[in-house]
């Protein structure tokens, strides 16, 4: 039998996982995994800083619901992962992240470039682990990816010393996987799930609020087709938008700090929430005791530990969304066979009346270029078929407010850790998993500098996104902020001026325009997107347009802040 | 209100600081903590004694649960377990005070496992409330150190 090395192992257990591409950057223990690398046909995209690979590997597996792949050497290699895997950790993303580690006989010495990972990343990964021995290695690359993309998806890092890598093994050698304790409910409890039938046939006034976990279970069509049936509306978390098209007069968008007003007042009207893969984070919510005051909840979730965290739950299911819907759609269809269809019309007029009454709205009259007018044109553009990832702040709000999302997969944001940075390396992931399609970084002045050098992985890597830079030389999320709660006190946010982006993206060999005025706002979208190369068009928007309407902290998401 | 759960686990490195670490990160206190492998070796319990509401001990099960290396958890009800924790104690005694002592040792069916010149050692099993009762007994005598053991638990009758 032919020996290979714990390196070779590594690669061939990843082709047998199905992976094709990893992000990552070579270091010092990791040298081995990259000699095997070479030999192998897995694409390796280099990125310039290992945080810019584990947010890749996030948006690779946001948009193809497959497990990303990061690695990273030991040390400030792996340290250097961290942010990136707390931000797939929070977001529930499926991802194994490898790590290169100093020797085991070194381990415990402070090494150089020794850290001691596993113990740094354990409140933010669902699992990892530290290989031990060369026998264990196949099987802890099949359990984590095991782990990573069932259950609850999430980030498993794998910790490798660098002599592992290089000791030899049989080729064929297998261990099966031995997971005792990880056995993830998917199908719910058909009693719970006939309660909550009945409760949803009596209910007045439901909403159904569908999160990322719609999304990451494949449930958007099960989810179209019971809402079809039984004339629910419909309102997204941020990760959960796409999950329902947002075109339907049954959508109600993104709820919350900066949700639509008329999603917020409907939570606080309903009689009845049908929570699906959500979590009930506090920028939905709000003031927690008061939010949906007159709710019942059904809450269906894959993770038990989410259900009555912060709300209190009436009828809980543990399960998969997507099993689980489909079991509900069944088993409503029975019911209503028997007992009638409930009459929605009152609720669903009243929906329409608070669509009606408080849309989303900016100054459309402005000559100046209002962000608002910008991501507009940038939906009209592609006709709503581009991925469209952001960064974190007043971009981010915009992206979600006025693109109109209506296929899953199709928003790339980070959501629980707010990741400023994230968005233009998981627009190139998001690129390479969806070579197809267009992708769309709206970007904010702030948050690119944090990442401004995967503009380099982009451009030779060959990987054309295109940029929409909503420019107002602020960190304009704090500074509204500072505008409405600290008597605009502007303290560190003005960033005004300190670079030109253009010729940022020109030094990197990719393309950039500018746009100043109003009207120059849709041929420089055109040509962007005509543009088989990474662009980035510089727009100089408003500077102190606000993110409206706006929930202040702490308060009741009935209570909104609006523009005058 | 205390609780006592018992937490099964694959008995691998590491496991330990993932469990106590998920305590620590969720703002709870670790009252008391044993750790010993059971009849299979590959399969360790942790028996845990912490102070919280309802309400928070149910999330921090269900958190538990989402560690991939914890096998199974039990919220034990202390009406119907057997709990014991040891202690030994090391209290002064001269010629004058060791007879008083002996006398009190074995009241509590205690045992004396080291004799000094001006000291003894004392191995007390049993639950809290009869260790804390010794414990104060002891006390006016001097007492020089005092090592525990977590609690440990286990529940009557028939296997679960």
């Amino acid at each position: 039998m032919s020996k290979i090395t714990g390196a070779q192992m590594i690669v061939k257990c990843l082709k047998e996982e199905g992976v094709d591409v990893v992000f990552g950057y070579p270091g010092g223990k990791v040298i081995p995994l990259y000699d095997a690398l070479f030999d192998s046909d897995i694409r390796h995209i280099l990125v310039r800083h290992e945080q810019g690979a584990a947010h890749a590997a996030d948006g690779y597996a946001r948009v193809t619901g497959k497990t990303g792949v990061c690695i990273a050497t030991s040390g400030p290699g792996g340290t250097n992962l961290v942010t990136g895997i707390a931000n797939a950790h929070m977001d529930s993303i499926p991802m194994v992240a490898i790590t290169g580690q100093v020797s085991t006989a070194q381990i415990g010495t402070d090494a150089f470039q020794e850290a001691d990972i596993t113990g740094i990343a354990a409140p933010i990964t669902k699992h990892n682990y530290l290989v031990k021995t060369i026998e264990d290695l196949p099987r802890i690359i099949k359990e984590a990816f095991r782990v990573a993309s069932t259950g609850r998806p999430g980030p498993v890092l794998i910790d490798i010393p660098v002599d592992i890598t290089t000791e030899l093994i049989d080729e064929n050698f297998k261990v099966d996987i031995n997971l005792p304790g990880y056995k993830p409910t998917l199908k719910g409890n058909l009693k719970q799930v006939k309660q909550a039938v009945k409760i949803i046939a009596e209910s007045k006034k439901p909403i159904i609020f569908a999160g990322g976990g719609i999304i990451s279970s494949g449930a958007s069509d099960i989810l179209r087709k019971f809402v079809k049936a039984a004339k629910i509306p419909v309102i997204t978390s941020l990760l959960g938008m796409g999950s329902f098209p947002e075109t339907d007069q049954l959508s109600l968008k993104m709820a919350g700090m900066h949700g639509t007003k008329y999603a917020n007042l409907a939570f606080t009207e309903t009689d009845l929430i049908i929570a699906v893969g959500v979590r009930f984070d506090d920028r939905v919510t709000g003031k927690l005791s008061e939010f949906a005051p007159e709710a019942d909840v059904v809450h269906i979730d894959i993770d038990p530990a989410e259900i009555g965290k912060n709300i209190k739950v009436l009828v809980p299911i543990v399960g998969d969304a997507k099993i689980v819907l489909t079991d509900l759609l069944s088993e409503y269809e029975k019911y209503t066979k028997k007992k009638g269809i409930p009459d929605r019309k009152e609720w669903l007029s009243r929906i329409k009346k608070l669509k009606e009454d408080y849309p989303l709205k900016y100054d459309r009259k402005s000559s100046k270029v209002k962000p608002a007018y910008v991501v507009e044109k940038i939906y009209e553009l592609t006709k709503g078929d581009a991925i469209i990832c952001t960064e974190v702040g007043q971009n981010q709000m915009w992206a979600a407010q006025f693109y109109k999302f209506t296929k899953p997969r199709t928003l790339v944001s980070s959501g629980g850790l707010g990741t400023m940075g994230f968005g233009l390396p998981a627009s190139i992931g998001a690129k390479i998993g969806r070579s197809d399609k267009t992708v769309i970084d709206i970007s904010g002045d702030g948050s690119i500098q944090m990442v401004s050098q995967e503009l380099s992985t982009a451009v030779t890597n060959k990987v054309a996104v295109k940029i929409m830079l909503l420019n107002n030389g602020y960190l304009g999320m704090v500074r509204q902020w500072q505008e409405f709660f600290w008597n605009k006190r502007y303290s560190q946010t003005c960033i005004y001026n300190c670079v030109d982006f253009v010729k940022l993206v020109e030094a990197y060999g990719g393309v950039g325009l500018r746009v100043k005025k109003k009207d120059e706002v849709e041929d420089a979208i055109k040509k962007a997107l005509e543009i088989n190369n990474l662009v980035l068009v510089d727009f100089w928007i408003d500077r102190e347009e606000n993110v409206y309407p706006m929930v202040a902290p702490n308060s009741s998401i009935s209570e909104m802040l609006e523009s005058v | 209100m205390n609780h006592i759960i018992s937490v099964l686990v694959e008995n691998k490195s590491g496991v330990l600081a993932k469990i106590s670490g998920l305590f620590s990160r969720r703002g709870f206190n670790i009252e008391s903590l044993a750790v010993g492998t059971t009849d299979d070796e590959k399969i360790s319990r942790v028996t845990l004694e912490v102070n919280a509401e309802k309400h928070s001990i149910e999330q921090i099960i269900k958190q538990l649960y989402k560690l991939i290396n914890v096998i199974k958890i039990q919220e034990l009800n202390p009406l119907n377990i057997v709990e014991r924790e040891l202690v030994l104690i090391k209290v002064s005694a001269d010629s004058k005070t060791r007879p008083e002592i002996l006398e009190i040792v074995s009241v509590f069916r205690a045992n004396i496992v080291d004799v000094a010149k001006k000291t003894l050692m004392i191995e007390i099993t049993g639950n809290s409330r009869k260790v804390k009762a010794l414990e104060d007994l002891l006390r006016p005598f001097g007492i020089l150190e005092l090592v525990r053991t977590g609690k440990i638990a286990c529940t009557r009758g028939s296997k679960n």
